[in-house]
């Protein structure tokens, strides 16, 4: 009775999983190199612009639909990794340049660090400042909380504007050295992904799920409800801070007024749309709504129907882009994948029965396929 | 002998030694002190006074109730051992030590479990996970650990959820360990909060109202399951309940709440047959009409 049988608690087919997640990780590095001696400059752009959303989504997912906050602070997080990145990977001749109307803070003029901790620190950086915010903020539950860390990333935006001798004011920097290649964004993603499924799949995920679920009934549990969520709220801000790094180096230009309100909502649209509580559906709904925003771009140039003509709206997508979103709200609440999760037992049990009833699933595949086919080529204009 | 100074403490409407007479049969002395102790417990939300100078002592291993017509104050009671409300005059000491001030995630890591009257499980969660969540505050690994896989975190991990699986194994839902919490039937999810409340290792642990919507084929079953785990796991439990069967079937010792005051105490036999009780829940009688006591 007591010693109880193991089976129900290990994961099946442990092995298996584990390999297969190998697997297609080098499977997704094959895929980048093969993208890399293929794919032209805007493609490549795209697959990149893929990744770094996903880190930003993944990131937001963590605070919002994993811990139950809502912070609508994201564009704050991510122009302190992009400054603070930047700021390291400029070189010395470069901050004399850009620096013309104010001159630099004397201490960063020569600060120089490689890419890969630049990153980490622009991370750290937002994940310190995040940890400041959490004190007060983390009193404030629901729409307060919004509104506080709303408020928070307008500050950050005012102050970058104003501190001229470290941020260049409102002229941004520019020539920021394009590091963040195909390889550097997909590498950060996994290890993103790595550290947010670690965490959510162990206790302490189920910890962080049951402050969102019942903070009441969490504290019951001996749970400091305030302490995990200022430590959700520091990795969610470590990730976004990571994404905002690797996003100022793919664009090679930053100023205040990129990160304002409206890049927040592209990332908490991406986290709506995938699901919320879904690492899955951040993943595929910063695939699925990059790609798509770009292929949406082809309403924006103008179309001859013979019978009519409409001249080009510039802006039209993201009115087709909000009404989806809208009819994504009223139908499909939950999101693409509500809180569900890709599971290699899952994917194996679709191939096992794809084996006795092939017709059926075939349908399916190819019906997917030729989406994502008819996605991808929809997206050159 | 401590029932007496419990019933002199008590001014007020029914300023009474009701509680035991000559013959009434203590039983309760616990040896070596009470598992809890609330001495002139006072608890006002504005002008309502919700507990009004309580006094009583948890002896430990028993399980013993508290009752009470609704509104007497009996949730408040468990919301002030758990450290959710801080009372305003009185002490509290748990195992010698005194509780004020403490919140409730420190209250619950000396050993104090609880459950709630609308049950609040994790619904996001598994069964399994909810029982989990219970374990995390005896857990000595941090959270950076995780993405490390450090051994010790990941050894931790295992023996959480052999734990949580045995516990799961003892109140009859290993078979749901997989299903959504909120999926369960009525009753198992009773259970599954007091599998939760087990996991953090109390040794006292308060019930809010467990037979509260069960049929009598379901609190029959509570019953026993309630006599079993205050057996096996060792510790003390105080419910508050309704159903007098319930009440009067597994508690050796009652406490009769009424406004916030506590009007009457003793074994489930003396009670049945207190007045004042009788009075609290019926009403007083009518001018010379029947009165059964």
């Amino acid at each position: 009775m007591k010693a109880a049988n193991p089976s129900p608690i290990s994961e099946p087919h442990a092995l298996r999983n584990r390999l297969s997640t190998l697997g297609s990780a080098a499977l997704l590095f094959l895929g980048i190199w093969w993208a890399g001696h293929n794919l032209d400059g805007y493609q490549t752009r795209l697959l990149n612009l893929v990744a770094v959303n996903a880190i930003l989504a993944l990131s937001l997912n963590f605070i919002y639909g994993f811990s139950g906050m809502f912070s609508l602070g994201h564009a704050g997080f991510m122009a302190i990794g992009a400054y603070v990145s930047a700021l390291c990977i400029l070189t010395p001749a470069q901050k004399e340049m850009i620096w013309l109307l104010e001159p630099i803070y004397e201490p960063l003029a020569e600060f120089m660090t490689p890419f890969v901790v630049s990153v980490f620190l622009g991370g750290l950086a937002a994940a310190l400042t995040s940890l400041v915010i959490a004190l007060p903020v983390m009193r404030l539950g629901g729409d307060y909380l919004g509104i506080a860390t709303l408020g928070f990333a307008e500050i950050i935006r005012v102050l970058f504007t104003n501190l001229a001798p470290i941020t260049n004011g409102a002229i941004g920097l520019r020539g920021i050295p394009p590091y963040a290649d195909a390889w550097w964004n997909y590498a950060w993603l996994l290890a993103t992904l790595f550290v947010i499924l670690s965490l959510l799949k162990s206790n302490f995920g189920n910890v962080l799920k049951s402050i969102r679920d019942d903070e009441i009934a969490a504290r019951t549990m001996g749970i400091d409800t305030t302490a995990y969520r200022t430590m959700a709220f520091c990795v969610g801000g470590f990730f976004a801070g990571v994404g905002g790094a690797l996003m100022g180096s793919l664009v090679t230009t930053i100023e205040p007024k990129m990160f304002n309100f409206q890049y927040t909502f592209n990332i908490l649209l991406i986290v709506v749309a995938g699901g919320l509580g879904s690492v899955t559906g951040s993943v595929v709904g910063a695939a699925v709504i990059t790609i798509l925003l770009e292929w949406l771009r082809i309403i924006e140039y103008p179309m001859d129907f013979g019978f009519i003509r409409i001249p080009g709206i510039p802006g039209m997508r993201m009115v087709i882009f909000s009404v989806v979103l809208m009819l994504i709200i009223i139908f499909r609440r939950e999101g693409l994948l509500g809180n569900r999760e890709f599971s290699w037992n899952a994917f194996y049990d679709f191939f096992g029965s794809l084996k006795k009833r092939p017709d059926v699933h075939l349908g399916h595949l190819l019906r997917f396929l030729r989406l994502v086919k008819k996605l991808l080529a929809g997206g050159q204009p | 002998m401590s029932e007496c100074t419990l019933a002199e403490d008590n001014a007020g409407r029914f300023t009474a030694k009701t509680l035991h007479g000559p013959g009434g049969s203590g039983g309760v002395a616990p040896p070596g002190g009470p598992l809890l102790e609330l001495s002139g417990v006072t608890m006002r939300f504005g002008g309502v006074t919700a507990i009004d100078d309580l006094s009583l002592k948890i002896p430990p291993q028993k399980v013993v109730g508290l009752i009470g017509p609704n509104g007497a104050g009996k949730t408040t009671v468990f919301n002030v051992v758990t450290g959710f409300y801080q009372p305003q005059e009185g002490r509290l000491e748990f195992e010698g030590q005194p509780l004020a001030g403490l919140p409730p995630q420190k209250i619950c890591a000396l050993g104090i479990a609880r459950t709630f009257q609308n049950i609040r499980l994790f619904a996001g969660g598994t069964v399994l996970d909810n029982v989990m969540v219970g374990c995390h505050v005896r857990r000595k690994a941090r959270w950076w650990m995780a993405p490390l896989c450090l051994p010790v975190f990941l050894r931790e991990e295992k023996s959480i959820k052999e734990k949580s699986y045995a516990l799961l194994e003892r109140v009859g839902l290993a078979r749901a360990a997989r299903e959504k919490a909120n999926s369960l039937p009525y009753g198992a999810q009773r259970r599954l909060e007091i599998a939760r409340a087990l996991a953090t290792e109390p040794s006292f642990l308060l019930l809010d109202e467990p037979a509260a919507g069960m049929n009598p084929q379901e609190s029959e079953d509570l019953m026993h399951f309630i006599a079993k785990i205050r057996e096996e796991f060792n510790l003390s439990i105080l419910m508050i309940e309704h159903d007098m069967k319930v009440v009067m079937g597994v508690c050796s010792h009652i406490w009769v709440l009424d406004y916030g005051r506590l009007i009457a105490e003793g074994g489930p036999e003396e009670i049945r047959n207190n007045p004042w009780v009788i009075t609290a829940y019926l009403g007083r009688p009518a001018e010379g009409g029947p009165h059964s006591a």
